[in-house]
């Protein structure tokens, strides 16, 4: 096997030396965001750091760890177990459907004795490095025979259907437009996505009659007109808008949201934290937390391109991405732009397992960092090291 | 190009964070106020009425009710077993309570029981420990110290219904009280006070979180009648279960010293609700217990409108102190014939004699002579005829005919035998007691045209203030009639011959006058005197004679004003009198005259 120069160095690098490669900016904006989430925890309790801030830190803290853990492996060990992982998650999707407990009123966690978990999330980056692997050995050519583009479809597709089951929709959305950006990442044209645009608009009216369910329809509509139903779907979205609104430039002071503190905002630890933020810091405050996302997602996005790999470049865009959705649903949701649906806001809201799923993903990402200059054949599915 | 997108989809949140956060701020801060912010009123206390010498006639008392609070209860109906062996429930009352356990949120008090009684209240106190989430409240209810005696006159509070809603964000508070009749009505304004408010913060459920502002309301206005508490319940009690009234007016200045109508009714039950029963047996009682009597009933004034007759007569001058009339008992006029009380007739009488005897004959002579225009007016002088301006609701005109009248009311004209029945206070006059009063109180005063109050301060919805100083208009009365008239009413009770003689008040301080009247509710038919029926107490009740009496006292130096009417009570001599005499002499050992109040009133 030939090997650059610059390869032959960083497989030789000690895991000193990695740490010294480490992207220690991103680590401390990240750090940063955290740190806000666990303010807006600590303000949401009242003023306590029981019973959320607390745990949110330990959780926090040990998922540091293992994102740092994670950047400090080899990457071609992500690529050599990619569709193993895929796999194991994909059976777990299924336990659930088969042994998952209802929790709010969705079939989504599957219990492990002392901890439940949630494989739609890990799903997330299961898929992210298994389509990584695939397009990683494709060509150009490969990319544009349609029949090349059918398993990766089927990859996407049968967790998706798993988790809308569930049912998650905001989950199966997040996933569905991460692929599709990974999916342009790989190279697939746009006049595709313009024919699979056109077959979903077709398609829609019988998703609507056959595969959503009655909430689902629910959330839709009472988002085109919230205040049809004052008390009961809608009444989420109108709070979180009043709340939003009442902060104003400056906010109502930290831990002074009447909107929050008096319930009158529906999960306001968890789904709706954003609002709270806005709600207390104001517009300045919820501008400070997105100029930090933002400058998370450039870095993200500035790490994928710097990749020297594809496999490297597709798993950070991929991992960037599910970020940003995250983000970006999240926000657009409390904000009265798209439909409630259960996405929370990553590093801020309340809740282990997307803390644990961001902070992996961030892990492969500052792997991918640490493993820039590294070049991985198209035919090198990493098994020889 | 992905990254181009991203940037996009951010500054359309950034975009949508600014519209919301920055251009429609304020509105969104409105709908978080409304939202948080609870605005609850604080019913002012109810102002209290005393009477002329500040005892309380009504005011308001602790009304304690146990309530329950679910949250706190944790199991409903445990606590509630428990507490039925102090208060037993019935099965209806625990039905209710269950469904408002229902119903209402899990920290609101649910009523269990009003108006505990004392020693209730102490064993649940006791118990507490035992009764979880069951709590002893405090309210306030309307109490009338003396019940029925003073009902008519303070009237009652009850629960506003749908029709009395003004706006007044008072009104629709659960359990507010509104004055629906009596002194409570006339000036419930007063009474009522100005609301307070408390704003308090409340979280999603509704429960109360602190307290952001209270603002105190005005209390409502301490009310002075002129009533003496003592003399009214005096009245009440001397008048008993009769259908009747009695009115004393303070000659001098109109206040109404006490107003009776019997029987009553008890004005707290209003205030807690009546049942059906309850409500049915008053409503259909004969003797309207509903109506007061001494504002709102009519009746023919009878032979105590012969003052007015006289005094007319005298002023036109068709007859003067001496002209005399010889009563055989009846005077034929065309083909009526017009009987006098006494069978056999008076002989001849002059007018203070025809008054003494209430001679009918005489009357019918000077009527004919005076004619019915200037015995109307006389009557209208005298307060007869129109409201008076008490400040009562539901006080009636009364009627004094004349041939406008009746060409209007009626559609004929007046006819001479009509002012014959109208010289003695018969045909189609009305007058209610209180008019009566007022009329001998106007007598008795020298012609000062006094007018009835009830309060002794100006009460208005601003405050009370003291009644400007007036003084009352003359109604134009030559001293030397008034004085022939007096005589005559003097006569009534203290000449042996006088109608009243045996009702006389032998203190010579003291000396009432007065005059007797008895009305015919029914006329007497031929049947009935065929088989010997004329005295009162063999016809049913409802056909019986009407008694009335007027009078003041003392004579020489007057102060009090007094009229009684007793419905079917047979005849003023007889029945009335006593009664007027009781008063009177009471009301003067209630208020005793001292000798340097005696110079300035002379």
């Amino acid at each position: 096997m030939f090997h650059s120069e610059g390869l032959m160095s960083h497989s030789k690098m000690t895991i000193g030396q990695k740490l010294l490669h480490l992207h220690w900016l991103f680590v401390v904006l990240l750090v940063l965001t955290a740190c806000i989430g666990f303010a807006m925890l600590y303000s949401a309790a009242g003023g306590s750091y029981d019973p959320w801030a607390s745990r949110q830190m330990v959780r926090f803290g040990i998922g540091l760890i293992g994102m740092i853990v994670v950047a400090l492996t080899d990457i071609r060990l992500w690529l050599r177990y990619a569709y193993a992982f895929y796999f194991i998650m994909l059976i777990m999707l299924v336990a659930v459907e088969v042994a998952g407990f209802v929790g709010m009123g969705a079939q989504r966690w599957i219990s492990f004795g002392i901890f439940n978990v949630q494989p739609s999330e890990f799903m997330k980056a299961a898929l992210v490095v298994a389509l990584a692997r695939y397009f990683h050995g494709g060509s150009i050519e490969d990319i544009g025979r349609p029949t090349y583009l059918l398993p990766p479809i089927l990859m996407v597709a049968a967790p998706a259907i798993l988790i809308l089951r569930q049912p998650d929709l905001g989950t199966t959305l997040m996933i569905g437009l991460a692929s599709l950006a990974m999916f342009f990442a790989a190279g697939v044209r746009m006049w595709k996505f313009v024919t699979l645009g056109i077959i979903g608009v077709i398609s829609a009216p019988v998703a609507w009659f056959t595969l959503l369910r009655e909430y689902q329809k629910q959330r839709i509509l009472t988002f085109i007109n919230p205040e049809t139903d004052t008390l009961g779907s809608g009444y989420h979205i109108i709070q979180s808008k009043i709340a939003l609104g009442s902060g104003g430039m400056f906010g109502k002071g930290f831990m002074q949201g009447t909107q929050s503190h008096l319930n009158f905002l529906p999960e306001k630890q968890t789904d709706f934290i954003f609002t709270m933020l806005a709600e207390e810091l104001g517009l300045v405050g919820g501008l400070t937390l997105i100029a930090l996302y933002t400058l998370l997602l450039v870095y993200g996005l500035a790490i994928s391109l710097s990749s020297r790999n594809h496999f490297g470049r597709l798993v950070g865009i991929g991992v960037t991405i599910t970020f940003f959705l995250y983000i970006f649903i999240n926000i657009a949701m409390v904000m009265g732009l798209i439909p409630v649906v259960g996405v929370p806001l990553p590093l801020v809201s309340y809740g282990g397992t997307a803390m644990l799923t961001i902070l992996f993903g961030f892990g492969l990402l500052l792997c991918v960092h640490i493993h820039r200059d590294q070049t991985i054949g198209r035919r090198d599915s990493g098994d020889e090291m | 190009m992905l990254g181009a997108g991203q940037g996009i989809l951010m500054s359309a949140l950034v975009g949508r964070m600014y519209y919301l956060q920055v251009i429609e701020s304020e509105r969104y801060m409105t709908l978080a106020d409304e939202n948080r912010i609870n605005f609850r009123l604080l019913p002012p206390p109810r102002g209290p009425i005393v009477d002329r010498q500040g005892r309380a006639m009504a005011d308001n008392q602790q009304n304690y009710r146990v309530v329950i609070i679910p949250e706190q209860a944790g199991d409903v109906e445990r606590t509630l077993n428990l507490l039925s062996l102090i208060v037993p429930l019935s099965a209806g009352e625990r039905r209710r309570i269950r469904r408002e356990v229902k119903r209402k949120r899990a920290f609101v008090p649910i009523t269990v029981r009003e108006n505990l009684d004392w020693s209730d209240v102490a064993r649940i106190e006791v118990n507490t420990p035992d009764l979880p989430g069951v709590l002893i409240d405090v309210g306030q209810s309307r109490h009338y110290t003396f019940g029925s005696d003073t009902a008519h006159v303070l009237g009652y509070v009850a629960a506003v219904s749908e029709k009395e809603l003004t706006g007044d964000p008072l009104l629709e508070l659960p359990g507010f009280r509104i004055g629906k009749a009596g002194v409570e009505r006339v000036y419930d304004l007063a009474l009522r006070g100005a609301g307070g408010s408390s704003q308090v913060e409340v979280n999603a459920l509704g429960r109360v979180i602190r307290e952001l502002d209270r603002q105190e309301g005005q209390p409502g206005a301490e009310v002075r009648l002129t009533i003496d508490l003592e003399l009214q319940r005096f009245i009440t009690e001397r008048l008993g279960d009769q259908s009747s009234s009695a009115v004393v007016v303070d000659v001098h200045t109109g206040e109404v010293l006490s107003l009776v109508s019997t029987p009553s009714f008890d004005p707290n039950a209003f205030n807690t609700g009546l049942s059906q029963a309850e409500w049915e047996s008053l409503v259909s009682n004969p003797k309207a217990p509903l109506t007061n009597k001494a504002i709102a009933g009519q009746y023919a004034p009878g032979s105590t409108f012969k003052m007015a007759v006289a005094l007319a007569a005298l002023e036109k001058g068709v007859v003067t102190k001496d002209t005399k009339f010889h009563c055989n008992g009846k005077l034929e006029l065309g083909n009526s014939t017009f009987h006098c009380w006494k069978h056999g007739g008076h002989g001849t009488v002059d007018m203070q004699a025809a008054l003494e005897q209430s001679c009918d004959v005489y009357f019918y002579e000077v009527a004919k002579r005076t004619g019915i225009e200037r015995i109307a007016a006389m009557a209208e002088r005298l307060g007869l005829g129109s409201p008076l301006g008490l400040d009562l609701p539901g006080e009636k005109s009364g009627l004094v005919p004349s041939n406008e009248w009746k060409q209007a009311a009626i559609g004929s004209s007046w006819q001479l035998g009509e002012t014959l029945i109208a010289g003695i206070g018969q045909g189609y006059i009305l007058t209610t007691p209180l008019q009566l009063a007022i009329m001998t109180a106007r007598l008795a005063n020298g012609g000062k045209a006094v007018t009835p109050r009830l309060t002794r301060d100006q009460v208005t919805p601003l405050g009370v203030s003291p009644f400007p100083k007036k003084e009352d208009d003359k109604i134009g009365l030559v001293p030397e009639h008034l004085k022939q008239v007096l005589a005559g009413m003097y006569r009534v009770v203290n000449a042996p011959t006088g109608t009243a003689f045996r009702y006389r008040i032998h203190n010579n301080e003291q000396t009432m006058a007065g005059k007797t009247g008895t009305v015919q509710v029914k006329r007497i038919t031929k049947a009935e005197r065929e088989v010997g029926i004329t005295k009162n107490k063999d016809r049913p009740w409802k056909d019986r004679d009407h008694a009335l009496f007027v009078g003041y006292a003392p004579f020489e130096n007057p102060r009090f004003a007094v009229s009684v009417v007793v419905e079917h009570g047979g005849g003023g001599s007889s029945t009335a009198a006593p009664i007027a005499r009781d008063i009177l002499q009471e009301v003067q050992r209630l208020f005793p005259l001292n000798p340097n109040a005696q110079d300035q009133e002379a």
